[in-house]
């Protein structure tokens, strides 16, 4: 780092400019929450909207205690994570090792595209009926929902990431004697590590679906059960409150990843 | 003068669902030890093909070609490879990249390690061994591409268009650095290209091949003074050896 005064006085103002740009960003981005959470509350306090239908900030909030208190929010939040996090990481697990055995042999990726193409169209929704016949209606339903939601965009992402390997880079390791296998683990995947991670956010965005999707359908605990629970007996601030819950943890998902990337992802 | 690459009566032939393409055909050349040969033709005349062959990656249809009397086989490490571009890889360091051949090997050997570092040392990159190659000059980053081909300490280097992608200022430059570099580890050097002073300012042996399917059209000596390609790019001769094999490629 250099002195301050080794800069000209043009870069300290840029320099200036530039911070008081970030500060007015973030400040920003919490008063419009603020400033939105603010207008709910008054229109609700004020009975101008109906607060039966749409909550309020501060019902919710107290939900929120509520439920941790009362209702053991930490149980519905604990079924949720285990199943989303379960899905996914065995979508993402086995869309790896699809995407590279795809890779490997040019024969079985052939084979393989016409399915990939059709499981990709489908809406997997429309299997929940036949996964709860085959696997119950329990957490692992959940799980094998969230795991058919993330594993073939999985698989599509890798196996493009693994195909747009450099031509030439694959030529040079050749040149050197490298063996297939070399190639796979010296240049492959370790190319490849950027596509893992885009892989990995859109992953977990997808096993969220899945997991929510799944306890719509079938599950006695969780937030989605908390959610449909509360839309069926018509408790809205129930609802808010299970929502906010989620957005909180799928944030924190998604963001432990951009720290995972940040962590290995050193020469770019 | 020992030969030490040999092509004989080489042809190629590719073969695709709609068409038999006659890539080369019948190619006979060889090259000393110590030599530096240049293959120069219209694009897509099938110089990058030959260097294939040489390199072992490729096997002829028909014909032979034999490096110190035996077909090329990658995994002898006998040939060392430069391709357009630098090719290094963006997630490792210089060292790591350079030392690439010697994790390819079968049997690693410190004594390889201990000579990556001294070739390092010796071309002023070991102050950059712990960065990556986004850090480096397009130049440094080429010398470091070609420290890479030297460190499985191979028979014959082959360059594939090693400039094209350099601006035409830093071309001049890395073209000289990599010239010396050669002349100083005393290596035979096959480059194909088709910059004709390029092939000129570097080459003790011109090779010029025809439109596909890739004959020998001519061969020149341009034995111009000068002891680096800028120097010989000053003398007289050059822009006679240049007319003369421009003529021969546009006819």
């Amino acid at each position: 780092m250099k002195n301050n005064n080794q800069f000209s006085a043009n870069h300290i103002k840029y320099v200036k400019r530039i911070k008081k740009e970030n500060r007015i960003v973030s400040i920003s981005r919490f008063a419009l929450l603020f400033f939105l959470l603010g207008i709910w509350e008054l229109l609700a306090y004020t009975g101008i909207i109906d607060s039966f239908i749409t909550s309020s900030p501060s019902k919710i909030f107290t939900t929120i205690i509520d439920l941790f208190i009362n209702d053991n929010l930490l149980y519905h939040v604990g079924i949720t994570l285990y199943e989303t996090i379960l899905g996914f990481l065995i979508a993402v697990a086995f869309g790896f090792i699809i995407a590279l055995v795809m890779w490997w042999s040019s024969k079985i990726r052939r084979i393989l595209e016409p399915y990939v193409v059709v499981l990709n169209s489908l809406p997997k929704i429309a299997l929940g009926p036949i996964i709860i016949v085959w696997c119950g209606s329990g957490s692992k339903a959940i799980i094998f929902m969230a795991v058919l939601i993330s594993i073939i965009v999985a698989v599509i992402t890798m196996l493009n990431g693994f195909l747009e390997t450099d031509e030439n880079k694959i030529l040079l390791l050749q040149s050197m004697g490298a063996s297939k296998i070399q190639i796979l683990f010296k240049l492959v995947i370790p190319g490849s590590l950027p596509t893992l991670i885009s892989m990995l956010k859109i992953s977990v965005g997808m096993a969220w679906i899945g997991s929510i999707m799944g306890e719509y359908l079938v599950s006695r605990a969780g937030l989605g059960y908390l959610i449909v629970y509360g839309g069926q007996v018509f408790k809205l601030d129930l609802v808010m409150a299970s929502t906010i819950v989620l957005c909180l943890l799928a944030t924190l998902m998604y963001a432990s990843i951009t720290f995972l990337e940040k962590k290995i992802i050193r020469f770019k | 003068m020992k030969k030490i690459l040999q092509l004989k009566d080489v042809s190629l032939t590719y073969q695709t669902i709609e068409d038999e393409i006659y890539a080369i055909e019948n190619l006979s050349f060889y090259c000393n030890e110590g030599d530096f040969l240049s293959i120069i033709g219209p694009s897509g005349c099938g110089k990058t093909t030959v260097l294939s062959l040489i390199a072992g990656l490729l096997k002829p249809t028909s014909g032979t070609v034999e490096i110190d009397q035996k077909s090329p086989d990658p995994k002898t490490g006998n040939i060392g490879y430069m391709l357009q571009k630098d090719q290094l890889f963006p997630w490792r360091t210089i060292r790591k990249n350079v030392c690439l051949p010697i994790e390819i090997k079968k049997c690693k050997n410190q004594l390889d390690y201990k000579y990556a570092d001294e070739l390092l040392a010796k071309y002023g990159l070991e102050k950059f061994k712990d960065k990556y190659p986004r850090q480096l000059s397009g130049g440094m980053r080429q010398r470091a591409a070609l420290i890479r081909t030297l460190v499985s300490n191979p028979k014959i280097l082959l360059l594939d268009e090693p400039f094209s992608a350099l601006d035409s200022q830093t071309r001049l430059t890395v073209c000289d650095d990599v010239y010396k570099i050669i002349k100083t580890e005393q290596k035979t050097t096959v480059l194909v290209t088709h910059d004709i002073s390029e092939a000129i300012s570097m080459s003790d042996i011109i090779i010029v091949l025809s439109e596909r399917p890739a004959k020998i059209k001519s061969v020149h000596t341009p034995n111009i003074y000068g002891d680096t390609p800028i120097r010989k790019r000053e003398s007289k001769d050059f822009g006679v050896w240049f007319e003369k094999i421009w003529k021969e490629l546009h006819t």
